[in-house]
């Protein structure tokens, strides 16, 4: 095997790759901001009494985690155009295709970690926050969230990499994303390897960068543990009691 | 008007019925001390009281607001009523002092300035200023309860509610939680406490009402109760009391 490092360096560097790096974050990005934004509310409903919404949202989740993800992309860019007719005109980009699809999806599964992270919280929370007379609003915006999200970070996290690699299927509506940057170049060039190494070093940088910024979010929540919450508060002497 | 007043108030979950048929009347500035066996619908009479639990039959009123379906009754009555847990139920997230301003600024609308003196008060009153800015992972089952008790207070309760509020505690701690409970009864805080501390319920209580298999089944003041209880199943519990 030939690998060309002058090759590899080329692809690395390149301002293509770079972009196609870019427009893979953030359209992941993008995407999972919206899928979240959308699926902290469904969790809340599908967790409280049977309604016509609840039994909506169910559905929902049912369809978007059987519909295969190719085809809720290639759904979107090809059909929705004939159905809809403002979506035919040019500010309908493969981009925004891909970040309805991608989001829509993404709700789906996102709203089965905010579920049981929403779960996760001690029932006696909400009994306290409501015996203070706080309101149901209050008691989930004040109470349960905040410890809700701490729990949810892990797997969040968890299924942003998932996300971060699906969005190479936007390849097929043609989104000038990282995996589609990669296969022009090597359709034109033959050079496999040094291509795909370029590619697979993007997609690393951009996972251990999460990874980072997930240990950041986590040591965050300092107040969950006793050794991180007692470095941020003054000098007074903590007795280790119980 | 009584404080709190239960009339034939029943409850069940399912098929179980967990409260049958309880009438009991709370005055203005009466400490009650509620005992019985484990799963005899002690905290499930307690917690009616505020709506965390909702009765089916009955009434219920509490200073004067009969609690109804509706929900501005049953955030009036709450806002009322505090209440006190046996496992603490501080927010974890939130340091003792916002555990106790959280309430009076979204509850009450207060301004934070006013709430953190409040709640500098309560603090102070259950002894525990000096950790105000600890977060309760950092406190001691002690600590927490009386931080607990603490934010109860903020809310300016014209009565207490407390459920066991001793017995997740490790020996050593329960004297201190009591001594604030006390000092509580003594300014003249109308109280109903889920409780098997004897010394607590003689020293305060009013009266001490025992209930097993969702009943009332008697209702005396401690001395008689302790010393000579007339049913039978009171009998055994109080020498279960006294020897477990
Ligand atoms: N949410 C619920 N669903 C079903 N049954 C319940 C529920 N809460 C309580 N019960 C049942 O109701 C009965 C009374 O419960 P409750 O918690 O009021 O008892 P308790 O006197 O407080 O007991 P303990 O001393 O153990 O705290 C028990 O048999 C319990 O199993
Ligand atoms: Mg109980």
């Amino acid at each position: 095997m030939n690998f060309n490092v002058d090759v590899f360096w080329a692809a690395l560097s390149s301002w293509a790759f770079f972009k196609g790096a870019l427009i893979t974050l953030a359209l992941a990005v993008v995407s999972h901001a919206t899928a979240i934004a959308i699926s902290v509310p469904m969790a809340v409903v599908i967790r409280g009494r049977p309604s016509l919404l609840r039994g909506s949202i169910t559905a929902y989740i049912g369809f978007f985690r059987a519909a295969p993800t190719l085809l809720l992309l290639l759904f979107v860019w090809n059909a929705l155009p004939q159905f809809i007719p403002i979506f035919r005109q040019a500010w309908f980009t493969p981009f925004l295709a891909a970040w309805i699809a991608l989001a829509l999806n993404e709700a789906a599964y996102q709203v089965e970690i905010n579920r049981s992270a929403l779960q996760a919280v001690d029932a006696g929370q909400t009994a306290a926050g409501e015996a203070l007379g706080l309101t149901r609003f209050h008691v989930l915006r004040y109470v349960v969230l905040p410890q809700a999200a701490r729990i949810a970070v892990a797997p969040t996290v968890n299924e942003f990499i998932t996300l971060l690699k699906i969005t190479s299927l936007a390849s097929v509506i043609s989104l000038q994303e990282l995996m589609t940057v990669t296969q022009v170049t090597v359709a034109r060039t033959f050079q496999f390897t040094e291509h795909y190494a370029a590619a697979l070093i993007y997609y690393l940088a951009m996972v251990y960068a999460l990874m980072a910024v997930q240990k950041r979010i986590e040591k965050s929540f300092s107040w969950a543990n006793r050794a991180a919450a007692t470095k941020d508060t003054p000098a007074i002497a903590v007795p280790v009691q119980r | 008007m009584s404080m709190i007043e239960f009339s034939q108030v029943g409850k069940s979950f399912g098929a179980f019925q967990a409260l049958t048929d309880v009438s009991l009347k709370v005055e203005a500035g009466e400490r009650v001390v509620v005992c019985g066996p484990s799963g005899s619908g002690k905290s499930t009479l307690i917690r009616c009281v505020n709506g965390l639990e909702r009765h089916d039959s009955g009434r219920i009123q509490v200073n004067g607001i009969e609690l109804t379906e509706s929900a501005s009754a049953l955030l009036k009555i709450r806002r009322d009523v505090g209440m006190v847990f046996q496992q603490f139920n501080l927010f974890p997230h939130l340091t003792a002092i916002e555990n106790c301003i959280l309430a009076p600024k979204k509850a009450l609308g207060m301004s934070d300035a006013d709430a953190r003196d409040l709640a500098r008060k309560y603090l102070d009153r259950v002894r525990i200023l000096n950790q105000a800015d600890k977060y309760p992972v950092q406190l001691s089952g002690g600590q927490q309860q009386r931080v607990a008790i603490a934010r109860a207070l903020c809310m300016n309760p014209k009565a207490m509610l407390f459920d066991e509020p001793t017995s997740a505690l490790d020996p050593e701690m329960i004297g201190e939680v009591l001594d604030v409970m006390i000092d509580l009864a003594q300014s003249g805080m109308t109280m109903i406490c889920v409780t098997h501390e004897m010394s607590f319920a003689r020293r305060v209580a009013d009266r001490v009402v025992f209930v097993d298999h969702g009943r009332i089944v008697e209702t005396a003041s401690p001395e008689d109760f302790f010393q000579s209880p007339k049913t039978d199943r009171a009998k055994a519990f109080i020498k279960q009391v006294l020897h477990g």
